[in-house]
């Protein structure tokens, strides 16, 4: 038996099933393969970004996420038993979406799974594992171990979305480059009615944990995760014993505390990525492509922007509407987006984990000035947690001709904001799934002869939409008569001052791929 | 900005020089070390981070 598909997915992961959900969105099916045979148990990942339930909104995801999740933004880092640094990750409001939603993985997955059966163009099937896999320029194959047994299925674009340990990858003969680091953590998600509040709570060197860290962080249903970080030399059989963790929680909660042990995990941590995302016909996205350690929640979110980044150019380029060259881009943009979060991750992992006495002398010189003195705080790192990406020198940029002092950074996605329109209370509601051109003005002020498949959403009075708190200016750093061009992903392509046809022509051509014919 | 590599900026050398060398008086390496690098991050603090950059690759270059 053998069959061919425009599009297969490898890994129905947080990855993979919003993949999935991103190409049903523009109306492309996909045969979605996974080798577990039904939904996962176990939490990892547990902090969700705004930049997530972003891409989560446009696809109805987000909304359930957030309504069975919990929602924070203020963290917290303790010296042994002090403040030492504290962090809010939405000083300003006026987005629609929180700064972060903690949810367990398996939960959001089943929210994901529940999207995906409703969107009607997804076959996903389960206890399908791939064996063996290859690809030429033309087409990628797989062989698939079924639960009625083995079978071969060909496609002209392969998404390989298989976690860590990638069969793909493996069978492409990848490697990724980057570190392993030494260290153990014992992640215990435990169940208890706390008082506590919805804040990232980190520990260095608590009283209940001499010598170590700890984090503390709340998840939904009264579970929380409770993560401690071990040193190098220790037996994780041991350590997972229920009688030493119950020692471990009441050493930190008390001795009264009444508590279940929902999961218990121990880990070491990665830090490595693909040095290119695109093999012939297959595109890596999420784990398999880079991994990283959590502190920061950069995994599974950079893995979704992975997503969001690859679907509309694999879109383009699958009705011919833009040179194959643009998935290039896909590779390009997102390494770049995995060696930022590699970096700022293994500082973080330098910093929790010091190698020599002298990276500990400095740490605790750190804590112990951050402790009393304002300008050490920022030096505290316990976790940076997961942004949007700017994809700063991205091919599909065109370089600014003038100065824009907003927040909105070329390359980097548009900054939401409320509106007054007929689509949407939201910025965001009216950009992305096809190039927008955001003008400041009225209707009426839009130059003629714009490209016909360029959506123009004006902004003003006499417009589409009306910035009614001014932070659609402040974020774009616009004034009267600029155009800013968004790309499908709600990234920003290209900005003037004042709009002309060719600068936008232009400006779209490359934004497509398509630099050289522009 | 430029550095001062050429004239000393402090009024009392040989009184500096003590005050530092005592500071570590009866401490481990360990807290030793502890101890410069809290004087490393408050001067650093003091003069910024142009005169900075200037200061590591000086240090590092008059092994
Ligand atoms: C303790 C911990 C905490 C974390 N916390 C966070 C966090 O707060 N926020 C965050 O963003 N990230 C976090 N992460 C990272 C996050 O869990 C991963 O980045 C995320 O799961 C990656 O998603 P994925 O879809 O790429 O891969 P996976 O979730 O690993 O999914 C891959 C899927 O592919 C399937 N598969 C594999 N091989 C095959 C095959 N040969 N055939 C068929 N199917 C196959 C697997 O069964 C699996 O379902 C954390 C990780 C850990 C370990």
């Amino acid at each position: 038996m053998s069959e061919h598909h425009p599009i297969v997915i490898v890994g129905a992961g947080p990855v993979g099933l919003s993949a999935a959900l991103e190409l049903a969105a523009l109306d492309r099916p996909s045969v979605l393969l996974e080798m577990r045979s039904a939904e996962s148990d176990g939490s990892r990942a547990i902090c969700w970004s705004q930049r997530t339930l972003e891409i989560w909104k446009r696809v109805g995801v987000a909304q359930p996420v957030i309504d069975r999740g919990v929602t924070w933004q203020v963290g917290k880092v303790f010296y042994e038993e002090d403040l030492a640094y504290e962090f809010d990750l939405q000083p300003e409001p006026g987005f629609a979406m929180p700064a972060f939603v903690n949810l367990q993985q398996n939960i959001v997955e089943g929210l994901l799974l529940e999207a995906v059966e409703a969107a009607g163009v997804i076959d996903l099937r389960w206890a399908t594992t791939v064996t063996e896999s290859s690809s030429t320029d033309e087409q990628a194959t797989l062989t698939v171990d079924g639960p009625d047994g083995s079978y071969v299925i060909s496609c002209d674009w392969l998404i390989a979305a298989d976690g860590a340990r990638s069969t793909v990858r493996r069978d492409a003969g990848l490697s990724l480059i980057g570190r392993t680091f030494e260290d153990k953590f014992l992640i215990s998600d435990i169940r208890m009615t706390g008082t506590m509040p919805t804040e990232r709570w980190f520990w260095f060197d608590p009283p209940f944990h001499q010598g170590r860290s700890t984090l503390l962080h709340r998840q939904s249903d009264d579970v929380w995760r409770v993560d401690f970080q071990l040193g190098r030399d220790v037996d994780p059989e041991e350590e997972t014993d229920p009688e030493r963790i119950k020692k471990r929680i009441q050493a930190m909660f008390g001795d009264d505390i009444e508590f279940e042990i929902e999961w218990v995990s121990i880990y070491r941590f990665q830090s490595r990525h693909l040095e290119n995302f695109r093999h012939r016909r297959v595109l890596f996205a999420g784990d398999s492509a880079h991994q990283v350690s959590p502190f920061g929640a950069r995994g599974a979110n950079a893995g979704i922007q992975d997503a969001e980044n690859l679907v509309w150019k694999l879109d383009l380029v699958m009705s011919d509407a833009a040179p194959e060259s643009l998935l290039d881009t896909y590779s390009d943009e997102r390494v770049y987006a995995a060696a930022e979060n590699l970096a700022v991750t293994t500082q973080t992992i330098d910093f929790m984990t010091p190698q020599s006495d002298t990276d500990l002398a400095l740490r605790t010189a750190t804590l112990g000035l951050a402790r009393r003195h304002g300008f050490a705080r920022p030096l505290v790192n316990s976790g940076r947690l997961s942004v949007a990406t700017v994809h700063h020198g991205s091919p599909l940029s065109t370089a600014d001709s003038a100065v824009f002092e907003g927040d909105v950074e070329l390359g980097g996605p548009v900054l939401d904001a409320p509106v007054h329109g007929s689509n949407g209370d939201w910025l965001l509601d009216y950009v992305g799934r096809e190039f927008v051109l955001l003008f400041y003005g009225s209707t009426s002020d839009v130059p003629a002869g714009l490209p016909p498949d360029l959506r123009v959403v004006a902004v003003g009075e006499g417009g589409d939409i009306v910035d009614i708190s001014g932070l659609v200016a402040k974020r774009l750093g616009w004034s009267e008569g600029c155009g800013v061009l968004v790309r499908p992903d709600q990234h920003l392509a290209a900005r003037w001052k004042s709009v002309t046809i060719a600068g936008v022509v232009a400006g779209l051509a490359r934004a497509r791929g398509m630099a050289e014919a522009a | 900005m430029s550095v001062n590599l050429d004239t000393l900026a402090i009024d009392d050398g040989d009184a500096f020089y003590e005050a530092l060398r005592v500071l570590h008086d009866g401490k481990t390496p360990h807290e030793s070390a502890v101890l410069n690098f809290r004087i490393i991050l408050l001067l650093a603090n003091q003069v910024g981070d142009e005169a900075l950059q200037e200061i590591l690759r000086v240090a590092t270059a008059s092994e």
